[in-house]
């Protein structure tokens, strides 16, 4: 899962990866939220500092858990893959993240069962299949796409369940789940122009998603 | 013989014994009309008394967790890799304090001890002691230093036991919690490899029904093998192939039954060594004070009620080839923690030592101890 994190460099002005600040804003302060695949725990810092939200992280990667330590993050070791039942009872959360992982997932439609049995709400962030930089190299060219934030050839990707915003709402859609909030941001993590509103499938590099149940 | 001390060593140490004269009701039932307390320190306390950080030693270790009691020692204590200048637990920032607990064989009050009321060796009368007793002796002696609570309270094992018992009986007097390789109870298995260690102590001839000291004697080939039991448990399987393998001492079978593989001659080494430090009445009492030990069942089997109260903030760590007290059992407590909503951090180190690896520095368990240890020590100022 971890691997993923980091794949984007934080964006130096601000501290927070953009795509985080967006979630950040998305988070009431004094909620009580769960991060899966929590990274360096950069987030959870921010939400803690600023918003004083408590919460926990979960995270796979030995390197990760060990900054997470250091920044005085709750981080939980554990593999997503075996699911939440271990630990978490039913609503335990206002929110549950899960920022560029749902596609490293083995049952990712399954995570996002567990995300809204143990959150009320969910918000979830992926590299958008359908971007047009994706589409020239499979269309046009005829190869998997490899691109800045799909840097993995396809024989040595951990992400292994790519989707597009299209697809993401069909399965929110067959789920009965009911989507809030949707922003895409470029590879640059900058949000979007008039265009990329109106194109957000064809434009956007990366999806954010905030559900709940319906 | 440590030729020098290293920098980083706490060098040498006394132990001291402090006499506790109100008398201990214990859980069993039975009270002590006072008892005594071995214990060691490491570092300064300072002027708040807001630096003091409580070390739970396991089933066969004692109030000697870090340096030398004397330049003859041949070895340091059993946690010198953690404890020290700079160390993970810096001395130069915290006060240490271990104690040998209640029914132990260094100093404090046990079966090896003098009963002041006969003035006989307590041998097997002793009372069996609980890890709650162990808990009130420490809150006892944490007192008479002018203390008022531990930054943290942390150990391995059975260390480890003890530092849950504190969070659910002093809730308030513990700020940190760092439970390692431990379990909230023993299961079938952990006591039923209690029981035969206990039995093979007892059946030795030499045992004389716990009385052994009167008529000058040990039951050393049970003690030995009770440890020998033991240390099978705290190995792994990949850490005895890759320490021992099927290496033959003198290269080649001796056709009897004999040393021939390397690993019986190191079980054998670390049984008869044990036998020289370790007391047979204090090795049964400590195995039960394990098999007792159950803090949920105060609580209606509910772990997550009964650390409810408590303010302190866990991490919780286990390893992956500890089969003794497997990460599933720390899992077991970390759902509870996650359960009543405490603060907690859980860390699986991937290490081939089995349950020894607690006393292993291992790099990435030493890092994110020592990381914590400093969230610990930043708190203080």
């Amino acid at each position: 899962m971890s691997q993923l994190s980091g794949i984007i460099p934080a964006s130096e002005s601000e501290g927070l990866r953009t795509d985080l600040a967006i979630i950040a804003n998305w988070i009431k302060p004094d909620s009580k939220v769960l991060d899966l695949g929590c990274g360096d725990g950069a987030l959870l810092a921010h939400l803690r500092d600023q918003r004083n939200v408590r919460g926990y992280g979960l995270e796979i990667n030995a390197f990760n858990i060990e900054t997470c330590v250091e920044e005085g993050i709750n981080v939980i070791q554990a593999d997503l893959n075996d699911g939440l039942k271990d630990y978490f009872a039913d609503h335990s959360f206002d929110s549950v993240i899960m920022s560029q992982t749902l596609q490293a997932t083995e049952q990712p439609d399954l995570l996002i069962e567990e995300i809204l049995r143990v959150g009320a709400e969910g918000i979830v962030t992926f590299p958008n299949m359908a971007h047009w930089k994706a589409r020239i190299q499979l269309g046009l060219k005829g190869v998997m796409p490899v691109t800045k934030n799909l840097p993995n050839q396809w024989f040595n990707t951990p992400n292994v369940h790519l989707c597009t915003l299209n697809d993401f709402e069909l399965l929110c859609k067959n789920h009965g789940i009911h989507i809030l909030q949707r922003t895409v941001v470029d590879h640059s993590h900058k949000q979007g122009s008039w265009l990329m509103k109106l194109f957000p499938n064809l434009l956007g590099e990366i999806a954010i998603y905030r559900f709940c149940r319906r | 013989m440590p030729e020098t001390i290293a920098d980083d060593s706490v060098g040498i140490i006394e132990t001291q014994i402090i006499h506790f004269s109100e008398a201990l009701t214990l859980e069993c039932g039975k009270t002590l009309n006072g008892y005594d307390i071995a214990y060691e320190t490491y570092g300064q306390l300072n002027a708040d008394a807001s630096n003091a950080i409580l070390i739970c030693h396991a089933l066969s270790g004692d109030q000697h967790a870090a340096g030398y009691n004397s330049m003859d020692d041949k070895k340091a204590g059993w946690w010198d890799s953690a404890i020290g200048p700079g160390k993970v637990i810096d001395t130069n920032q915290f006060f240490v304090v271990c104690i040998n607990n209640l029914g132990g064989c260094k100093g404090s009050s046990g079966p090896n001890t003098i009963n002041p009321e006969t003035g006989k060796y307590w041998g097997p009368d002793f009372p069996i002691v609980t890890v709650k007793d162990w808990t009130l002796c420490q809150y006892r002696f944490m007192l008479s230093l002018n203390i008022d609570h531990w930054c943290a309270v942390v150990g391995g094992s059975l260390g480890g036991m003890q530092v849950l018992q504190w969070t659910i009986d002093y809730p308030d007097l513990i700020k940190h919690a760092i439970v390692i390789a431990a379990a909230p109870k023993l299961s079938a298995q952990n006591i039923a490899f209690n029981e035969v260690a206990r039995q093979s102590i007892m059946s030795d001839p030499d045992f004389c029904e716990g009385h052994y000291l009167e008529k000058n004697t040990v039951p050393r080939r049970g003690l030995m093998l009770a440890r020998m039991l033991g240390h099978i448990t705290y190995l792994s399987d990949d850490a005895m192939r890759d320490k021992f393998g099927r290496e033959l001492r003198e290269g080649k079978l001796n056709f009897g039954f004999d040393v021939d593989f390397q690993v019986e001659s190191y079980l054998r080494y670390q049984g008869h060594s044990f036998v020289d430090r370790f007391d047979a009445n204090t090795y049964l009492l400590m195995t039960k004070t394990l098999d007792y030990f159950d803090p949920a069942g105060a609580y209606d089997d509910d772990l997550a009620l009964a650390l409810k109260q408590t303010d302190a903030r866990f991490m919780v760590i286990s390893f992956t080839s500890d089969w003794r007290f497997a990460p599933e059992r720390s899992r077991e407590i970390v759902r509870s923690l996650l359960q009543a909503e405490k603060q907690v951090s859980y860390i699986e180190i991937d290490a081939s030592q089995g349950h020894d690896a607690f006393l292993i520095p291992i790099p990435h368990y030493m890092n994110v101890f020592a990381s914590h240890m400093k969230i610990i020590a930043q708190e203080l100022s």
